[in-house]
């Protein structure tokens, strides 16, 4: 195919100028957003479309980070993002490796596996649950519901199966017990799916926002997301409130945008590795059966 | 004759249970490893299954479930005599169609159109910029397209800038579906892209190139070699998609939701919250979900069992 007719090159023109638009798309919100952030009141007040600041101005972050309710939810986020990540790639992973053996009643354990793919019991049984278990309110109620993916689950229990039976024998056969096996040999090869899910299981804890909603009356310990759908969502502050409270006071609407920032930053940071990766976990995902 | 048969049975199972223990000991380690995840599932997963009893329930949370009084199926007949649960089930089918018309079709066409480009590096660099917004929360997203729809928002400032009157977005009824839509289109079109570009790599390049010989131009071969050639995909995606018809996306739906749009815009999966957490109407907020679970199973093992017939593994 090296030579292009005319009309080849008609549509290869069109092609790029409208996948060009496509990405324009994607990306104009967050820089608007972000060069508003940045702006300060008189430039938004009196420029109509601002596509970069012309003026640096901090004051919208300063004044986000001097209220106590976002660095603490800033805080919360990040701690349990941390433990949630960790302990959903513990809690997926160890049984991920149990399931790929034959034991007795691992036929039944597959199956209720299968089951909960297809059926899930509801929102309102599963908070009774969470209630009755007296976690209402507490870290745990965000900790533990959400232990396990069940489709990560299955697509890392496929990678598991994947690897080499010959070294698991070898090992078995020098005298290591199948939790050495796990932790010397299986856990060591899947390096690059556990990355790719860490990267997976990390996002989703960062942008969980609504067992947080569900869980947590206690408003000390709300997370990042919950704390921007209360900015932008639900009450958006008030300017003639702001100024009233504050000599200077940001916009609200600059204070807005720099929350949303604030919130997407950390996955803004991570894209780059967490492109690496996911090509390989969505192609695991797609050779599930 | 029978004393010899017990013998032997006896003989049986004792040998069966030594075994059996000898089984499960030499499998202790496993079993060490599956226990947290098991529990997990029992308790998360499976228990509250059970607990969808309450449905058949008058259930009072301060006599627990063991002690409320049993109502047959009185929840579930309240569900189709309840005219909000009937514009809310309208509402779920009619968000979901719309999105299935709408925003399934996205990403075949910019997937064509990204395999269109022979510029490997233009097309990386395009889908890590289309990629990107599938990692923003919904909360994230939402928020922009408020902060963009906003009466005094970039939008408002666009349509006044080009002589027409400023609209109230969040507050039309009418707008609710389509926005819904948008933002679902700039979310997720280009995550979805990579199914439809991973059936695009498998097409036969002798295909195209005797295309080209014959003289068909880049239209031609989109239209007669390209798209029969992923027309599979495209059926079975789409069956499965309407078995899952009921659920119109409950995080989106849920921030989206305000006193302007509640008529057109509560969904099933809103409603339970509604109902069952917030009003605690537990036991017909329970039967409206089961009601939502069952019918979803039976659709998904439908449209599973058609995708098969078509000749594709299906999903399970």
């Amino acid at each position: 195919m090296h030579y292009k007719t005319r009309s080849d090159k008609w549509f290869d023109v069109i092609n790029y100028i409208f996948l060009g638009l496509v990405g324009l798309c994607m990306i104009f919100p967050l820089l608007y957003i972000f060069s508003v952030s940045f702006s300060t009141m008189e430039d938004f007040v009196q420029r109509d479309i601002i596509l970069w600041p012309s003026n640096w101005d901090l004051g919208a972050y300063k004044y986000i980070f001097a209220t106590k309710t976002f660095g603490r939810a800033m805080l919360v986020s990040i701690c349990l993002t941390a433990v949630v990540t960790f302990f959903n790639l513990c809690m997926t992973s160890t049984m991920a490796y149990a399931i790929i053996h034959r034991f007795t009643g691992s036929k039944l354990v597959l199956r209720m596996v299968v089951f909960t793919l297809l059926f899930s019991p509801g929102l309102i049984p599963s908070y009774l649950m969470v209630r009755n278990l007296g976690l209402i309110n507490t870290y745990w109620a965000l900790i533990l519901p959400g232990a396990i993916s069940t489709f990560n689950l299955i697509v890392i229990r496929q990678f598991f199966q994947g690897l080499p039976k010959e070294l698991f024998e070898a090992a078995n056969i020098d005298g290591a017990n199948e939790l050495q096996i796990f932790w010397r040999i299986a856990l060591p090869l899947s390096k690059p799916a556990l990355a790719a899910f860490t990267l997976f299981y990390a996002v989703d804890a960062w942008n969980a926002y609504f067992n947080v909603i569900l869980y947590m009356n206690d408003t000390t310990k709300w997370t990042i997301q919950v704390v921007l759908r209360q900015l932008v969502i639900v009450s958006p502050p008030d300017n003639n409130l702001l100024s009233s409270l504050l000599r200077d006071p940001p916009p609200s609407q600059t204070i807005q945008m720099a929350a949303v920032l604030i919130a997407t930053l950390p996955i803004l940071v991570i894209y780059p590795f967490l492109q690496k990766h996911f090509a390989k976990g969505v192609m695991l995902g797609s050779v599930k059966g | 004759m029978p004393k010899k048969m017990t013998a032997v049975s006896r003989f049986n199972s004792e040998h069966s249970t030594k075994s059996l223990r000898t089984k499960l000991w030499s499998e202790r380690y496993i079993f060490l490893l599956l226990l947290p995840g098991l529990i997990y599932f029992l308790t998360f997963k499976i228990i509250p299954i059970f607990g969808n009893v309450i449905a058949f329930q008058e259930f009072n949370p301060f006599k627990g479930i063991w002690a409320s009084d049993w109502v047959g199926f009185a929840n579930f007949r309240r569900i189709f005599e309840d005219s909000e649960v009937l514009r809310v089930l309208r509402n779920t089918l009619y968000i979901s169609f719309m999105q299935i018309v709408f925003v399934f079709p996205a990403p075949i066409l910019l997937a064509i159109l990204l395999n269109e480009v022979a510029n490997e590096k233009v097309k990386k660099f395009i889908q890590s910029i289309v990629y990107l917004p599938h990692f923003f929360s919904w909360v994230v997203i939402i928020s922009i397209s408020m902060i963009f729809l906003k009466p005094e928002g970039i939008i408002n400032q666009v349509l006044q800038s080009f002589g027409y009157d400023w609209v109230s977005f969040m507050t039309k009824p009418h707008l609710f579906v389509p926005i819904v839509i948008v933002e679902l289109i700039w979310k997720e079109t280009g995550w979805s892209t990579i199914i439809f570009l991973a059936a695009l790599a498998s097409i036969n390049n002798e295909l195209l190139e005797a295309a080209v010989m014959d003289g068909a131009n880049r239209w031609k071969r989109i239209w007669s070699i390209i798209i029969p050639s992923i027309s599979g995909t495209i059926i079975i995606l789409i069956i499965l998609r309407l078995g899952t018809v009921l659920d119109s996306g409950f995080e989106q739906i849920f921030l989206m939701l305000n006193p302007f749009n509640k008529e057109i815009g509560n969904v099933l999966d809103t409603f339970v919250y509604e109902k069952g957490i917030k009003q605690s109407d537990y036991s017909f907020s329970t039967a409206v979900g089961l009601f939502k679970g069952v019918v979803g199973l039976v659709l998904v093992l439908g449209a599973n069992r058609i995708a098969k017939r078509f000749g594709h593994d299906g999903l399970f």
